[in-house]
């Protein structure tokens, strides 16, 4: 059960929140149709850190990056959705 | 008489059962300390061999001494009779034996032992797996241990959160001194103690400058939450830690309705006070009752004034078992020899005769305590009459948390132990656990076979040697090849002594030969308490829709759909749901019907750029909507399958309503804002889900325009139009849609008003003849028309092309989708598509199979049947390989598992009114 | 020649301390080229050597393992066996596995406890009991067995499940597949281990591979911590792991590694006799023959590769068995554990070729790969024998996905956390 600091509400349980997906499987609607089968059907799916999308769910329901280690589940960053944020 | 016994009688107040004798206990005594007061030393029968069994432990490590306590719905089988305290008219009951304790047929395996090795099961009892299930269910019968209730249980479980600075696991003298000044640092600080009264190891042997009780409430007083009878069971991500509490003993019935509580609880900092757990001795028959951990001695002759035993031997190979030698001689106990396996040792009590380079080899016994003790003194053997021997073979910290915690442990050569090192969580050990007395390794004496490790799963030394020779040599497959430390009990005693025998036979050392990880529960924890309240109603809440009261005094037949709930028919006279249903939906096609369409996904997407986030969730064109009006719409996955439909409506020059599926509308709003704001955050609009906002109310059938424009006193829109109107003086949405065939309205109302429109709607309707129509009608009605619905022809699976929809798709793309529909195997030939099926000869069952002839494989399926409403006789929809080109062909709709067939003709998924002209005024 | 198993043996082991056995599988030292490496010593892997050897009748196989054989989650799973599955592509599959496992025990000369004591699907509404007849029609047109149940039928099965009205989510019916069962998971492991190693192949253990021989756009053997060894053809088995290994040659996979918790409970005397499953509801649970009550739910919806669970999950799981089955809640959790699951982007599993030449993929079994060990073992080792999948393999293939042509029971689409 994490604690992942919400960028607006502060530390908050993980039952409040749903994981999305990876930033790298985000599917660019204006992107060439093998891009797109590229990026929704493949995954580094690294032993290690990663960066993912969250939403606060059951919460703000804002949506953040969150950068997570896959074996320890250390976040080491949490940051709002936006263009700083993705790739 | 010799056998356990209460030191000096008095205050034996509490009346129990055990096995039906009442015996009576002492305030504060646990069941074991209460049975041994009593006389009684046979407790239970072990898993496999069925050997008798004591008490071994005076605590929560007990392998032997198990009891189902409680009766009924409130029965607990397999509860250690260390950890349970004694309440007025506690039922106790042994065991895993029949007919009796002291007389159990089953412990005809004991002579069979020979043949049931380790794995043993592994290398018989072949042959077809029939066969096996034979052998099984003898074998099923005689495992397990207690029996589980069959009455529902009486009782409730209550779940709370916890949030400290500081969490004290254990108030041994570590525990209770973190805690308190903790706490006169001015921290948020919780103390849990998994025993009803704080102390640890002070209850053993107390400290007098140690006052427990005193320093809990110094704690209590500086804002501390002191949790007694509490464990600390898992320990997880992020300092969560999950807390049993027990309100009531196991079996009891609880003050206020709550047997135990489950916390969860964040903690800051987690300080683990959990002490040590003794290690038994292997030697031959050290499981019979009257072989007892030496530390367990000195707690019930110290804490619970019992004495285990009159003539007792004390075989260790450390100091700790010194103290109990001289609380045994204090309490009038004679011990006749303390078996050390050292060569030195400290002074012994006087009259206590210590012999080193001793080890015990075998006990022999009789029914409730020992006869005789044999020892190996200095290589010869040597017997002692005695009742009891307390044994100490070193100390094991209790590691569980440390290690769930993600710990890492450090190789104490000097005790022969695993320390608790360092954690990646803010978390550290402290007291006890930290430095076990040094305690040699010893090899033991005595026969293999008959030496027990893991006492309730009947392991013996010899079992591990088993193991090992047939090379099951990595700790795991030990561990799962013996059965090892998978007792009730889960190895807290018998997991060192085996992981010591092990790197024995690899001639490594013990950190070298492995460790099995500890994972939660930490004790075993009730499944009722992990259910808490969800044990009523499975975890799921019920939504209602706004006018679930209106609907309820009509009586409706309900429907679960997800968490809500819907009118399925309104059944009159006596009708069944298809009658119902039926009438119903003829009543749409003939005048008109109204419905609650509430649970629609509903969102309002305003801004200049609202039909460009539109254009990317729908695969329709929605840019080129006429202000005023709407249009069917569906939307697609990423991989191009359809996963919602609905329609979309141009309510201003930059203002939307998009309407989706019920079973999606979770989803889509998920969806719509990930577009929203992962995807494309800078378009300018904005996107507000008014599910629930807007109740809404379907009015179709050919008579529903006319009863719309006397109830809103204006011409309503037509097909697929758009106005906001007012109904009784509130104000609606009309969306001029139609699910049915039927001209129809879907009525948007504000939630808090929708009562008083539906009232009005239904008056004028019923007027007119029409009535109120479910789920079953609108599903007549729909099929009828052939139009999809999610879930069901709408199967995940399906594009919009084998939906026939393919027409509609934004030939612009960019729409989410477009690129998985270029995919080649969504156009593939054979594809699954939507078609209709009417029948030649009999009815078609739902889901049923469509097959060419009989013995073939299936070439799709039935997805929707029903029947023509007016005209009666049978038609469906299904999903059919290359549909699209087989209208006309013949086929068979077969049910294997109803015994339902039927033979169709494939058509056009479209039945009813093909051209549209019943939306035309 | 290593002592046949059986009773018989057993009694004379009775007689000498049982000091006749001899090791189940050797413990070899990895030679410096093979015709086949197979990469993970689990169910999958040392199946698909011992068919290999068997079948083919190539048995210069290593099978390398980097910790203990059947450690991954042939040893940490729920032990079902069924073949119910909707779609005909895994039925078929699931099918002829089923098959293998009502002879497995004697194929092995070990008894893997296979006991097809039946598994039941409740349905808690008219909608699921057509889906569940549907799902079962589909099975009896292609010759597998299944049978609806009504409430009455189930009382007598499960009578401690709560088929009252009254109940939250009321159980209307079921579908039963009497073939289905149970099976003793590390023996399933063990079993294959000692039939592989008897014909020759050389089990590998605490040998991990950390990199791939690689010539040109061929694979020619592995780099491992206990040196490198040469193959003709590689084939990775270490489903959880698949993403981290295919990383090492440079794949990327559609599948992404998340945690499936179950949980035992102490053992009772007998009280549930078949598996029971509600799809509904995400739970299932079974009695294992030590009398443990055996359940799991839903995995942990997010990726990890940590055999650690959370909490509420597992709760929420019990709270929806106890619900069902009210006997339960006096029952104690005893032990917990997780595996690391290979969540595929539709559902169904992986095995195959890659696109690298010379190295081979079984991944992708989600929740659902202990069932499918022998059948998964023989098509595996076909396809390594021949070069070329095998037709029940076949539509498994990793191109499916670039492909479309995706095979998705569940329909839940490419984010398997989107269910």
């Amino acid at each position: 059960m994490y604690q992942i600091t919400c960028p607006h509400c502060g530390p908050r349980a993980q039952t409040e929140f749903t994981y999305e997906r990876t930033t790298d499987s985000i599917v660019d609607p204006a992107a060439d149709a093998a891009t797109a089968m590229q990026a929704l059907y493949t995954r580094a799916n690294p032993m290690g850190l990663d960066d993912e999308i969250w939403r606060h769910t059951y919460g703000c329901r804002a949506w953040m990056v969150l950068t997570r280690h896959r074996v320890t589940h250390e976040i080491t960053a949490v940051k709002a959705i936006g263009p700083e944020a993705l790739p | 008489m010799s056998g356990p016994m209460r030191i000096a009688t008095g205050d034996e107040t509490i009346p129990f059962t055990f096995d039906g004798t009442t015996y009576h206990a002492r305030p504060g005594d646990t069941l074991a300390a209460a049975l041994l007061a009593n006389g009684v030393g046979l407790v239970g029968r072990s898993f496999k061999y069925h050997r008798p069994r004591g008490i071994m432990t005076a605590g929560i490590e007990e392998p032997n001494a198990l009891v189902t306590v409680g009766k009924g719905g409130r029965a607990e089988p397999n509860t250690r009779a260390t950890d349970l305290f004694v309440y007025p008219g506690m039922v106790a009951m042994s065991q895993n034996r029949w007919p009796s304790l002291s007389f159990d047929v089953a412990s005809i395996f004991g002579l069979a032992a020979p043949a049931l090795s380790a794995g043993f099961y592994y290398k018989t009892f072949f042959g077809p797996a029939k066969h096996w299930m034979l052998y099984e269910g003898f074998i099923r019968r005689a495992a397990g241990l207690g029996n589980a209730p069959t009455e529902p249980d009486p009782d409730n479980f209550s779940q709370r959160a916890g949030f400290c600075e500081v969490l004290v696991v254990g108030a041994g003298p570590a525990g209770l001194k973190a805690a308190l000044e903790a706490a006169e640092a001015g921290k948020r600080v919780m103390l849990v103690e998994q025993d009803a009264v704080p102390g640890g190891s002070l209850l053993r042997d107390p400290d007098p400058s140690i006052d427990p009780a005193a320093m809990v409430e110094k704690i209590k007083a500086l804002g501390g939450l002191v949790l007694l009878r509490t464990t600390a069971s898992g320990y997880w991500d992020h300092n969560f830690l999950t807390l049993t509490q027990r309100l009531a003993e196991p079996g009891e019935v609880p003050a206020h309705g709550f047997a135990q509580r489950l916390w969860h609880v964040r903690a800051g900092r987690v300080v683990l006070a959990t002490g040590l757990i003794e290690r038994p001795v292997p030697f031959a028959n050290n499981d019979h009752p009257g072989v007892m951990l030496s530390q367990a001695v000195r707690s019930y002759v110290r804490r619970w004034g019992v004495l285990p035993g009159k003539r007792v031997v004390i075989a260790t190979n450390n100091d700790d078992a010194y103290l109990t030698a001289a609380a045994l001689v204090a309490a009038g106990a004679e011990v006749v020899a303390l078996l050390d396996a050292r060569a030195t040792g400290p002074a012994a009590p006087a009259g206590v005769t210590v012999y080193h380079d001793a080890r015990p080899s075998s006990v022999t016994g009789r029914k409730h305590a020992l006869r005789k003790v044999t020892a190996l003194i200095g290589g010869s053997e040597q017997s002692f009459d005695a009742d009891l021997i307390a044994v100490s073979g070193g100390f094991v910290p209790v590691s569980h948390l440390h290690m769930q915690a993600g710990g890492k442990l450090e190789w104490n050569e000097e005790a022969q132990a695993f320390i608790p090192g360092g954690t990646p969580q803010a978390c550290e050990t402290i007291g006890s656990a930290l430095s076990p007395p040094p305690a040699p390794a010893v090899a033991p004496a005595g026969k293999a076979k008959k030496s027990f490790v893991d006492f309730q799963n009947d392991v013996s030394l010899a079992d591990i040697d088993l193991a090992w020779q047939e090379g099951y040599r990595s700790v795991e497959h030990l561990k799962r090849y013996t059965t090892l430390g998978m007792a009730t009990d889960q190895g807290k005693t018998s997991n060192m002594v085996a992981l010591s025998r092990l790197a024995e036979k690899q001639g490594v050392t013990v950190p070298e030969a492995g460790l099995t990880t500890f994972r939660p529960p930490f004790t075993p924890v009730t499944m009722g308490l992990l259910a808490g309240a969800g044990a009523r109603n499975a975890g799921a809440h019920v939504r209602r829709i706004p006018l679930h009261g209106l609907h309820e005094a009509h009586d409706p037949i309900w429907q679960p759909l997800g968490y809500w709930f819907r009118p399925r028919a309104y059944p009159v006279n006596g009708e069944s749901l298809q009658q119902a249903a039926l009438r119903e939906a003829r009543t749409v096609r003939t005048v008109a019907g109204l419905s609650d369409v509430s649970t629609l996904g509903k969102f309002e997407v305003s801004g200049p750029d609202a039909a460009a986030l539109l254009e990317l969730v729908c695969a329709t064109t929605v840019g080129k909507l006429a202000v005023g009006r709407g249009r069917y719409t569906f939307m697609c996955r990423e991989d191009g399958m359809v996963s919602d439909d609905g329609t979309v409506w141009r309510l201003a020059q930059n203002r939307y309503l998009l309407t989706s599926s019920t079973g999606g509308a979770d989803r889509m709003a998920h969806f719509i804002s990930y577009v929203r704001n992962s995807l494309r955050p800078d378009l300018k609009c904005s996107v507000v889900n008014v599910q629930e906002h807007y109740a809404g109310i379907a009015l179709a059938g050919p008579r529903a325009r006319a009863i719309l424009a006397a109830l809103t006193g204006a011409e309503p829109p037509r097909h697929m139009g758009y106005a906001p109107a007012t109904i009784v003086g509130v104000p609606v949405h009309v969306l001029a849609a139609s699910y049915s065939g039927e001209r129809a309205f879907e009525i948007h109302v504000e939630a808090t008003h929708a009562a008083k429109v539906w009232r009005v709607i239904e008056a004028a309707t019923r007027a007119e003849g029409g009535a109120p129509y479910g789920l079953e009608a609108m599903e007549l009605l729909r099929i009828e028309k052939g139009h999809v619905v999610v879930g069901g022809e709408v199967d995940g699976r399906s594009t919009p092309q084998d939906l026939g929809l393919a027409g509609m798709l934004n030939k612009a793309g960019g729409f989410i989708g477009a690129a998985g529909l270029t995919r080649p195997a969504l156009s593939a030939p054979n594809r699954n598509n939507l078609v209709g099926l009417i029948s030649l000869e009999g009815a078609i069952p739902e889901g049923g199979m469509l097959i060419g002839r009989a013995g073939t494989s299936p070439q799709g399926h039935v997805t929707a049947a029903a029947r023509r409403i007016l005209e009666g006789g049978a038609i469906a929809l299904a999903l059919l390989e290359g549909g699209h080109k087989r209208h006309g062909e013949e086929l068979t709709v077969t049910s294997p598992t109803r015994g339902e067939k039927a033979r169709v003709r494939v058509t056009s998924p479209h039945f009813y009114d093909t051209a549209g002209e019943r939306y035309r005024d | 020649m290593k002592t046949p198993y059986s009773a018989f043996s057993l009694l004379r082991g009775a007689l000498n301390g049982q000091k006749h056995w001899e090791p189940a599988w050797r413990d070899p030292e990895p030679k410096a080229s093979y015709d086949v490496i197979i990469i993970g010593g689990g169910g999958h892997g040392l199946a698909t050597a011992y068919y290999l050897a068997k079948v083919h009748g190539i048995r210069n196989v290593a099978v390398l393992e980097k910790s203990w054989i059947g450690g991954g989650n042939v040893g940490r799973n729920t032990t079902l066996v069924r073949s119910n599955y909707r779609l005909p592509q895994l039925h078929n599959f699931f099918e002829f596995g089923l098959k293998l496992w009502h002879g497995l025990s004697d194929d092995l000369n070990y008894n893997v406890m296979f006991s097809p004591r039946g598994a039941m699907f409740l349905g808690h509404n008219d909608g699921d009991m057509i889906k569940l007849a549907e799902r079962g029609d589909a099975m009896r047109c292609d010759g597998i067995d299944a049978e609806l149940l009504s409430t009455k039928q189930i009382a007598k099965i499960e009578p401690l499940l709560d088929l009252s009205r009254s109940a939250r989510f009321p159980i209307d019916g079921a579908l039963i597949q009497w073939r289905a069962g149970t099976a003793r998971h590390d023996a399933v492991a063990w079993g294959y281990a000692r039939a592989a190693d008897a014909l020759g192949v050389d089990i590998i253990q605490k040998c991990e591979v950390t990199g791939f021989v690689r010539d040109g756009n061929k694979i020619t053997g592995v780099e491992t911590t206990r040196g490198r060894i040469l193959a003709g053809r590689t084939g990775i088995c270490v489903a959880g792991h698949s993403g981290h290994v295919a990383g090492l040659a440079g794949l990327k996979l559609p599948i992404e590694s998340q945690t499936l918790q179950a949980l035992v409970t102490e053992g009772v005397k007998p009280m549930v006799q078949s598996v029971v499953m509600s799809q509904s509801l995400h739970f299932y649970v079974s009695q294992s023959d030590k009398g443990g009550i055996v359940m799991g739910g839903d995995p942990d919806n997010w990726p990890s590769y940590a055999r650690r669970g959370q909490p509420t999950i597992k709760e929420h799981a019990i709270a929806q068995a106890v619900t069902c089955m009210p006997a339960l809640s006096r029952l104690r959790m005893l032990r917990t554990w997780s595996g690391v699951t290979d969540m595929s982007f539709d559902g169904s599993p992986i095995i195959g070729t890659t696109p690298i030449d010379g190295l081979y993929l079984n991944a992708g079994w989600c929740y659902g790969g202990f069932k499918a060990t022998p059948a998964s073992g023989w098509t595996y080792a076909h396809t390594l024998a021949t070069g070329k999948p095998h037709a029940l393999n076949a539509p498994f293939s990793l191109e499916r996905f670039m492909t479309g042509a995706t095979i998705d029971e569940t329909s839940v689409g490419p984010f398997p956390n989107h269910r």
